[in-house]
This record gives C-alpha cells, structure tokens and sequence, in this order.
C-alpha cells in the first residue's frame, strides 16, 4: 500500500479525522454500554441544560450542512421551524439511503445507532418536537433492528420517554421501515409514504417547516447530519470548523467503491480530494488506470482522472461541474464502457421514477430504451443528439431532482466520453467483439 | 348552467356517441382473467388467515399519531403470514385502519418489497446496480438464475425455483444498490447481507439454502426465513431475550466498514481534541 503523504501538522488536519466513526472498533460499538463509556449521552445532558435556542444557534455556528446530498445549512433549517407550538412538530430522520455508490448512513446505523438516537433527542429539543421518526429503507434490516434495539436501551436507562433526565422534556421516537423505493429519499416523497401513501414528492412551497407530516411543521434530515450534532454540542462550533473548509466545515464520511484496492468507509475533512482518497484506499487495483469516477452517487455528474486534485466540499464539487452529493465516491477503471455505466444507471432511474410528472417518467422510458439499443450495437450517431435532447427536456422540467439526477450520468458521460458512444454506434458494421466489459451485454 | 353536450364544461366536442356506444357489447365478465365474482365490489375474501395477527396489527397502528400511517408496517406484517401482499392482505388491511381496498391496493403495488407471488422460504436478491454489476453482480444474477432454472429454462427476476413457501424454496430477484457498494458484490438473503460474493460462492450459498442449511450472514442476524424477516419489518422482534441478542448482536464490522477508522488508528490519526468546557452559545432571551 502507497503511504499516505499528507503528513498531519499543527494547522492541517490528519488525512483520517474520525469523529462519527471513532467507536466503529469498540467491541459491541451499538451497544448502550460502549457508547456511555465513550462520551455517549454527554452531549444530551449538555443540552438539555441549555435552551433550544442555543442549540440552533450553535448548529448554525457550527455551519454544519445537510450530509444527505443538497448541503442546506442545518441550523438555518432547524431555524424556520415555528418557535410556538401550536401544532404538534416532527423531526424526521432520512434513512432511505438508497443513491447508487451511497453506502455511509448504514454502517453507521449498524455500527453506532445511539450516536443517531442521542442526535435526535438533542434535535428534537431544539426544534420542540416530542416524536421523531426513521425512516430506514426496509432492506435495511440489520440497522432497523439495531435502531430498535437502540431506542429500547435509551428509554430504559431515561434517555428517551418521558421527562428525559429529569429536565421536563418528552420524546418518543418510532423506527419505520420502508418499502422498497429510491424516491422515498425525496423528503416530500418520504413524508407521503410515511402517511401511509405511495411515495410521489409533493409540491413545495409550502416547505415542511410549514407544513410537513400530518400537515404539522417538520425538519427532514439526514442521518450523517445528526448524528454530527452531539459531537457539536460537546465540542463547539470552533472545534467543528477545525475540519473541512470555511464553507463546508466538518468531517465528512467518503464511500469509497469499485476499483480500489482497499474500498471502504473513510471520514476526512471536507475538502478531501479524490488524490487523497486514493491514497487512502491503497490506489487503483491492480494499478489498472482511473476512467471515471462519481463524487457523491449517480445522480452526480461524473469526474475523469482531470478532477484527481478538485476539492470535494459542496463549492470544489459545484465548481468543477458536479456536485458533492453523498461523498459516494465510486471509482471505475480503464476496463469499463462508459455508455454501458450509463445505460445500467438510467435502467435504475427508469424503475424508480415515481410516474408523477412526464418528463421523468416518460423521459427515463425512452432515455433506457435508446441506451440498451445502442450498447447492443445497433446505435446511430443521431441517438447520441437525441439522448441530449431528451435530458434537456427532463432537466430543470421534472417535478422533483429524481428526474434531474436521472440526466446526469448521460449528459456527464457524453461531454467526457462522447467517443465511446460513437464507437459503439459504428460497431453495427463491424463484427469484432468490443474490449470494454459490459459494452456487448 | 345547463349543459348543452355531455362533455366537462359543456363544448359540443365528442357530446356524441361515445366508443363504447358505437361497438357491440362485450361479455366483460365472460372475457374476464379473474373469475366474476372478484370483480364484483363487495366481493369480500376469507380473512380468518389473519385472525392470529389482529393483535400486532393494532400494536402498530399505536406507534403513529394517525393510523395511516401504519399502513406500510401492516403490509409486512400481512407478508409474514402469506409471503406475499394477496387481495385478503390487501382487505385485512383495509378493514383494520378504515381504509378502501383501492387504497391500499394503490400502495402495495407501488413500493418493490411488496410481493404479488408468494415468495420462497428465502428471498434472495443480488445487486446489479451499476458499481456491483461491474465486479460481478450481473454474472452472479445470471449464474443464479441458470443453475436455479429448471427443465432448461432460466429462473427469471421474483420467480421461485421449488413450492413457494416450502422449504428450500428460493425466490431469485435483482435489486437495485443495496447500500454496500463498498462490499460489492453484494447479495442478500432474507435482507441479511452477504457481502463480497462471486458466482461460485453464491451457487453454493443458494445450495446450501436449498438443502435447508442457513448459512451465516457476513452481516446481519442469523439466518430464519423470509416471514420471519416480514415480521421484524413490521417491528415485532423475538419475544426470548437470548433470540432477541443474537439478532442483534449478528455481525456488522466489515473490514470495509471500518477500514477508516483501523487506518487512523494504526497511524495515529485523530480529530483534534475538544476544548475544555465550551459553552454553549450565549443568545438573546426572548
Ligand atoms: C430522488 C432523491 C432521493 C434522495 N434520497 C435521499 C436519501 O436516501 N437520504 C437522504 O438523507 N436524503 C436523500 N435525498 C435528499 C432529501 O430530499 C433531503 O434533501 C435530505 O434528506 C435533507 O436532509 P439534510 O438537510 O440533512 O441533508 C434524496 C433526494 C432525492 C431527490
Ligand atoms: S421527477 Fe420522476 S420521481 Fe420526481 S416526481 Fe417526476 S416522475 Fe416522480
Ligand atoms: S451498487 Fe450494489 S450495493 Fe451499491
């Protein structure tokens, strides 16, 4: 393996900064006992000593940023919810995970489900909310059970319930397993489905603040961005900011997937470049070159081994034409047919596309229909304009960002790769099986 | 206002006869796949399969603030008895939050892990999303189907290879990114994971499955079946406190997961320590 040579100094932070998966190597980490051994349950008796308003000051300090793909300011979100409480407030917690590469939430859910719990009573009080929902994709059964049995542990020792440590504050949190659907990681989606209805994104505004489960005001985050939250309260917004960059403060869980030689979970500063990350995982395997890689999932324009140093906080992503998303960092090598990735995304769009609105559904539809003609080999150069056609028609005309991520890899993957696709369509005349894995299947 | 047509907003366009007025009648029901009387509205199935779970369907419809919201637990739950969402699941369920069939119905069918045929003793879903297809998911989804097919015929996408519900009965599906990419190719069994698979070591696996033996998850809990996999979806856990451990105690520490955290320890590598005593933020009282 290369050695790292980002050396940690007296400024810079070290190249692995474990904050959120500091307990993952404790024996039974999920375990009540381990986690109030390390500091667990500190941060809510520190809270709870404080006003709500402090909290989401404090978050906002902290510059804390949405972990589940957008980067909304967490604090400034917990801020619009209505100071009095006329209507019963929720706070919802988006366990859907489900953006292919995306695969940090779980493990953290398996790994330590109290540093979630604890995040949600912390959140709760600060946004007075006395019932909480997660929202887990049902496929997901290790994490709910332990979540459930997390929940469990914390009511019994007064963490959860009523009067929480005697400080006069009620919660109860429910564990709700879902069903089977990317869209319900649309946090519009994910509150109709928890209703009970099919999972279509709602119009908006009205915002959940306003108007979000049951009608009543309601905050939907993402399980990464509170579970950093008791980390925040006992450490302060300054210590927080010691990581990551002016904008994106903060350690950051990087996913790293495919063509390494050492894939797995890595929490590093924002800011990390895919370099870095390299190093990290043990480089390219079998030192078989870098093709394209996805900073944060599919629904993040690819990057080539030209965005090897760019920046991967929410600006360096953005700036260089992509996006941050999840930090679902997936790596393809020199082995792999661009257009042959692609049409096995935009065969994933098109069954998770939820049929509300028709670009999407109808787009998703004939963007998979001309893909698998053309990784059949029976493409036309003409395909390649009306692919873009029919992305130009989805993005920024879909009712939700499902049909936005839907273009992505197809409109990333034709700026970078159009070659490929136009090989592809000269291979009707040709008989020679092509080298690419995947491209003939 | 009086309408001059029969059309919404009273314009005259297609205020004629309609299709269905212009062609020959057609026995509906004789031409219909179902028989009659399920065609019929009221038509009411036999829900004493239920009996047993009115209890636990009430028990969830008390973790919500509004019973509709039941409703996706409920039809897990309904899945642990039937291995499948049938039209009395769909009525059960109907009949237990003051819900029409058609509601309900609209629901089961929207979401993936609903499943209209009764499903094997282990579900067994293999990733071939993008990043697992690309280190094998889509040869170990056509290595399963093949060896799992029979009478030289493939087993395709949510069939069962044996009686459905029997045991050793498989039902085969491919599903899209399970959340491991890291661990790549991933299958699951009964949503358990088994991470890291080849062709070769998910033939075994499902041979095993079908020899009734219950291999162990890489992650997850010890092995039962797909029902039992339904119920605690449906958020009822094993009543025995020892059960209850080893479900959740099954293993979840994967080198991959943890492969951040060794690397920072072996080297040293920490975040830097918390100040003393941070306050928190002073904010002007309302
Ligand atoms: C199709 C789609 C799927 C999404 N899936 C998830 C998901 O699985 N988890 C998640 O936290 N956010 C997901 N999101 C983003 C949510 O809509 C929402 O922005 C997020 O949960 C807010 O939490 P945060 O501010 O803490 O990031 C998804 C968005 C879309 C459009
Ligand atoms: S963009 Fe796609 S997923 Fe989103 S509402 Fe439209 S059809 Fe549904
Ligand atoms: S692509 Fe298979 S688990 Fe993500």
């Amino acid at each position: 393996m290369t050695e790292p040579t980002t050396a940690p100094g007296p400024n810079k932070p070290a190249p692995v900064t474990p904050v959120l998966t500091k307990r993952w190597l404790s024996p039974t980490s999920w375990s009540i006992k381990t986690y109030e051994q390390l500091e667990g349950y500190t941060a809510l008796r520190k809270a709870l000593g404080g006003t709500p308003e402090q909290l989401v000051e404090l978050v906002k300090a902290s510059g804390l940023r949405g972990r589940g793909g957008a980067g909304f300011p967490a604090g400034v979100k917990w801020s619009f919810m209505p100071p009095n409480e006329d209507k019963p407030h929720y706070l919802v917690i988006n366990a859907d995970e489900g953006e292919p590469g995306t695969c940090k939430d779980i493990p953290l859910m398996m790994a330590d489900p109290h540093s979630l719990i604890e995040g949600c009573v912390i959140a709760s009080y600060a946004m007075r909310s006395h019932h909480c929902f997660i929202y887990v994709r049902g496929e997901a059964l290790h994490c709910i059970r332990r979540l459930n049995a997390a929940v469990r542990e914390a009511k019994a020792a007064g963490y959860l319930g009523t009067n929480i440590l005697g400080s006069g504050f009620d919660l109860e949190i429910t564990v709700h397993a879902g069903a089977g659907a990317y869209i319900c990681g649309e946090e519009t989606a994910l509150l109709d489905s928890l209703e009970g209805r099919r999972g279509q994104p709602r119009l908006k505004p009205p915002f959940p603040a306003a108007a979000g489960l049951y009608a009543a005001p309601t905050t939907v985050n993402n399980v990464e961005t509170i579970a950093s939250v008791p980390f925040i309260v006992n450490g302060g917004s300054d210590w927080f900011r010691t990581m990551g960059t002016e904008k994106s403060p903060g350690p950051k869980i990087y996913s790293i997937s495919g063509h390494v030689t050492n894939p797995g979970q890595f929490e590093a500063p924002l800011g990390t470049t895919l370099r870095e990350l390299l190093e990290l995982a043990g480089g390219m395997k079998d030192g078989i070159p870098l093709k394209f890689w996805t900073p944060g999932g599919s629904s993040t324009p690819m990057f080539t081994a030209e965005h090897l140093d760019v920046p991967l906080d929410f600006e360096g992503a953005a700036g260089a034409g992509s996006m941050l998303g999840t930090t679902a960092v997936m790596v393809f090598n020199d082995t792999v047919s661009v257009p042959w990735a692609v049409m096995k995304w935009t065969q994933f769009y098109e069954h998770e596309s939820c049929g509300k609105c028709t670009p999407c559904r109808e787009g998703t539809y004939w963007l998979t229909g001309i893909l698998e003609r053309m990784v059949a080999g029976q493409g036309t150069p003409a395909d390649i304009e009306t692919l873009l056609d029919i992305c130009d028609n989805i993005l920024g005309r879909s009712f939700c960002a499902l049909g936005d991520g839907a273009v992505s890899p197809i409109t990333s993957g034709i700026k970078y790769f159009r070659d490929e696709f136009l090989a592809l369509c000269d291979q009707n005349a040709k008989t020679s099986a092509p080298a690419l894995a995947g491209a003939h299947s | 206002m009086s309408s001059t047509g029969s059309t919404y907003g009273g314009s005259g366009v297609g205020a004629g006869d309609t299709h269905q007025a212009t062609v020959r009648d057609t026995d509906v029901l004789g031409v219909s796949p179902v028989p009659a009387e399920h065609l019929v509205a009221e038509y009411v199935e036999d829900l004493g399969v239920f009996d047993p779970i009115v209890g636990k369907a009430q028990a969830i419809i008390t973790r919500y603030p509004q019973s509709r919201s039941a409703l996706l637990p409920m039809l897990h739950l309904v899945q642990s008895v039937e291995g499948r969402v049938s039209q009395a699941g769909i009525q059960f369920c109907a009949a237990q939050l003051d819900l029409t069939a058609a509601e309900v119905s609209a629901v089961a069918t929207f979401y993936t892990m609903y499943k209209r045929k009764t499903c094997g003793e282990h579900l067994v879903s293999v990733c071939t999303n993008t990043l697992c297809a690309v280190l094998g998911g889509d040869d170990i989804y056509k290595a399963l189907g093949e060896h799992l097919g029979s009478d030289g015929k493939k087993l395709g996408h949510n069939e069962t290879a044996g009686e459905p519900g029997e045991p050793g009965s498989i039902t085969l599906e491919h599903a899209e990114c399970l959340a491991a990419c890291d661990l790549g190719p991933v299958i699951q069994v009964n949503y358990e994971f088994f991470d890291n698979q080849t062709p070769e070591s998910a033939v075994a696996l499902v041979d095993a499955l079908r020899a009734g033996e219950k291999p162990a998850p890489t992650r997850g809990a010890p092995l039962r079946d797909f029902r039992t996999a339904e119920l605690e979806l449906a958020g009822f856990w094993p009543e025995d406190e020892a059960d209850y451990r080893a479900t959740v105690d099954g293993p979840s520490a994967a080198v991959e997961t943890l492969r951040g955290a060794k690397l920072a320890e072996d080297r040293g590598w920490t975040a830097v320590p918390y100040p003393d005593d941070v306050p928190l933020p002073e904010v002007e009282k309302k």
